[in-house]
């Protein structure tokens, strides 16, 4: 019985806990990695380097161990996604210049392990709350990131949206209270893109999806060499129960 | 010349052997036929289980250090080749931080286990003693490698810490700029933290566990319930009748104790190596970069119990010594209890009291050490603080006050 007052006490006080987490910028979109999906990251990889490579790096990941990990042939790899180099093992450099830093503002960030840094949900949210504001030089803002340097260059596929202002926080916590949100909230598209907004929303979970591989190509096999590690931990830790059973019945 | 025959008539290469070296004798006095009490709990399992995740910090350290470069132009990327280009690479190096964290979890619960059955009364305040200097390497070890990988947090968790040194009068800012090799952690820093975290602070550490169970083998374990085994001895064996070999009985207790922790740890490790970005802390994962001051700087969850009380004293100096004297205050604890009685099963209401607040008070002060400032959590930290120096500089007179139970003559002990 004390023991189980010890445990709902111990219960008690972590479920206490996230209620005095200090508040961030609330994201408007729930988003859950799944690296497991090949064909997502297949899809993502295209995406990436066909619309972040050319001023993003991935300055720690090989084209070569892009292509093995998500099993894309190597001549695919080499006609349609290596564009700043022909060499597998070169690693997935932007084509920016050095003096790119004059053009934004700033150097484009490395994004090798950007979800690891602000966690996939925000990237995802980055990428979907562009807005429209001729206040900024490229004439667009972000949700997430506000004053950020970065054009939305999926601007063609998304469209151009707008944000009302009056209602984006209430939007946003709406959203939240609903545990998820399907319409952009806060937020009018204004012009249309090229991709409707179920596409859109398709189109960035596979970019970040293949983010979330970049950060850690180990990840599935990590997580698969652990679920064998579980099953032999917990033959042998019953075998090592028995056998302290065993020992400890001559103890008295 | 003829050799004197061992005393343990061993043959063959062992007989051998010990003809030259104690190596029978070690094994029978420091395991074989130590003599633990019967009524070990589990809070007795850890011990062990800090030894067993020492020595995954060493090994997994070693493999580390064979790809690592403790270079500021090179750390954070040697880091990240280690997490892709080395086979099973984001393995070792999650073993090895999720490791740190797990030595703290099983360090402090172990620490816990002490207070509870007074552990540290006489005659065992040199085993108490060895275990505190143990925790400092401790904390001095996970200061270094936590700056090791060269990211945001590293960095500025290193300047925040070493800046300390400079709240020391007179010779303060000389001291920082010395330990630092530089006028900012740069290179030079990191070089020297490196030394620090793979030669010195683990040599003085594994000597201190040696010292530690060598204390602990000469004068015999305590047990739950806080009494002496050793009082009432089998005439005829001369060993303690609540007492059994610690081989096989702990060894096999120990074995499922460790099999229960690797679940637990390497289920962290496999599965959830960031510990929810406690353990694995998210602006980490972004290189060091001396001209920008991430948002909140906050120390790992360990050290947030220590940070809070830095935090709590407005002084900046007082803040200092509050928070190495929240360290150096454990060293005290066997002059401190003036109880009758060692174990918490025998002590009266104002002990369990002052234990039960202690406990609370940690854990807040953890907590709050890890957010960013805030009234609440000001006014919490500076509370806990005054609890938490409470609890250590009261106890001489509550402890002597609190109203004891009696003892009983034998251990407590239930068969299976």
């Amino acid at each position: 019985m004390k023991r189980i007052k010890h445990i709902l006490f111990a219960g008690a006080l972590m479920a206490a806990a996230p209620a005095f987490a200090s508040s961030e910028t609330a994201m408007p979109y729930k988003f859950e990695p799944d690296t497991g999906n090949e064909a997502s990251l297949q899809r993502g990889a295209r995406n990436f380097m066909n619309y972040c490579s050319g001023c993003h790096s991935m300055r720690h990941m090989r084209y070569g161990r892009v292509g093995q990990d998500l099993g894309i042939p190597e001549d695919l790899m080499q006609a349609n996604l290596m564009f700043t180099s022909k060499k597998p093992g070169d690693h997935i450099l932007s084509a920016m210049p050095a003096d790119a830093e004059q053009w934004f503002g700033k150097q484009p960030p490395d994004l090798t392990v950007e979800t690891r840094m602000r966690g996939p949900e925000w990237v995802y949210n980055y990428l979907m709350t562009f807005y429209l504001d001729p206040s900024r030089p490229a004439g667009t803002n972000n949700l997430m990131l506000p004053g950020a340097s970065m054009p939305h260059v999926l601007g063609e596929l998304q469209g151009w949206q707008v944000m009302e202002t009056a209602h984006a926080e209430e939007g946003a916590a709406a959203a939240e209270a609903h545990g998820g949100a399907h319409a952009g909230p806060g937020f009018t598209l204004v012009s249309k893109g090229s991709l409707d907004e179920k596409e859109y929303e398709k189109f960035v979970a596979d970019t970040v999806n293949f983010m979330v591989y970049t950060a850690e190509p180990g990840r599935n096999g990590r997580i698969s060499l652990g679920i064998k590690v579980m099953l032999y931990l917990l033959v042998l830790t019953g075998l090592f129960y028995l056998l302290k059973r065993e020992f400890w019945k001559e103890v008295h | 010349m003829a050799i004197t025959p061992n005393p343990h008539k061993t043959t063959g290469l062992l007989g051998w052997i010990d003809d030259r070296f104690p190596l029978t004798k070690l094994w029978k006095d420091q395991w074989g036929e130590y003599y633990a009490p019967k009524n070990f709990n589990w809070w007795y399992i850890f011990g062990i289980l800090s030894l067993v995740v020492l020595v995954n910090q060493l090994l997994s350290g070693i493999f580390l250090t064979m790809h690592y470069k403790p270079d500021a132009a090179q750390a954070w990327d040697s880091v990240e080749y280690i997490m892709r280009d080395v086979p099973w690479g984001n393995v070792i190096r999650y073993l090895h931080s999720t490791g740190a964290s797990a030595f703290f979890v099983v360090v402090y619960l172990h620490m816990y286990r002490g207070l509870l059955y007074g552990s540290y009364r006489k005659p065992r305040e040199l085993i108490w003693l060895f275990g505190c200097l143990i925790f400092l390497c401790l904390m001095a070890e996970a200061f270094a490698g936590y700056v090791l990988p060269w990211g945001q947090m590293s960095y500025w968790g290193a300047q925040v810490i070493i800046s300390l040194f400079g709240a020391i009068p007179v010779i303060g800012n000389d001291l920082v700029v010395w330990i630092q090799g530089d006028y900012i952690p740069s290179d030079a820093t990191l070089n020297r933290l490196f030394s620090l975290h793979v030669v010195a602070i683990p040599f003085v550490l594994v000597g201190l566990v040696v010292a530690h169970l060598i204390a602990l083998h000469e004068v015999g374990s305590g047990n739950p319930d806080g009494i002496e085994v050793k009082k009432h001895k089998n005439p005829e064996t001369g060993h303690p009748l609540d007492s059994i070999p610690s081989h096989p009985y702990y060894t096999v207790k120990d074995m499922l104790g460790v099999g229960v922790f690797l679940l637990i740890f390497l289920g962290v490790v496999f599965f959830a190596p960031d510990g929810g970005g406690y353990f694995l802390e998210k602006p980490n994962f972004e290189p060091a970069n001396p001209l920008v001051t991430p948002p909140h700087i906050t120390p790992a969850w360990y050290f947030g119990a220590f940070y809070a009380i830095l935090r709590a004293i407005p002084n900046k100096l007082m803040g200092v010594i509050g928070m190495f004297g929240a360290v150096l205050a454990f060293f005290a604890l066997p002059w401190l209890d003036r109880s009758k009685v060692k174990s918490i099963r025998y002590k009266g209401w104002i002990f369990k009291t002052a234990i039960a607040l202690f406990t609370v008070t940690f854990i807040l002060l953890c907590y709050f050490g890890m957010q960013a400032p805030s009234e609440i959590g000001t006014l919490v930290s500076r509370i806990g603080t005054a609890i938490y120096f409470g609890f250590f500089l009261l106890m001489p007179i509550y402890s002597k006050i609190d109203k004891t139970k009696p003892e009983p003559e034998r251990v407590t002990y239930e068969a299976h």
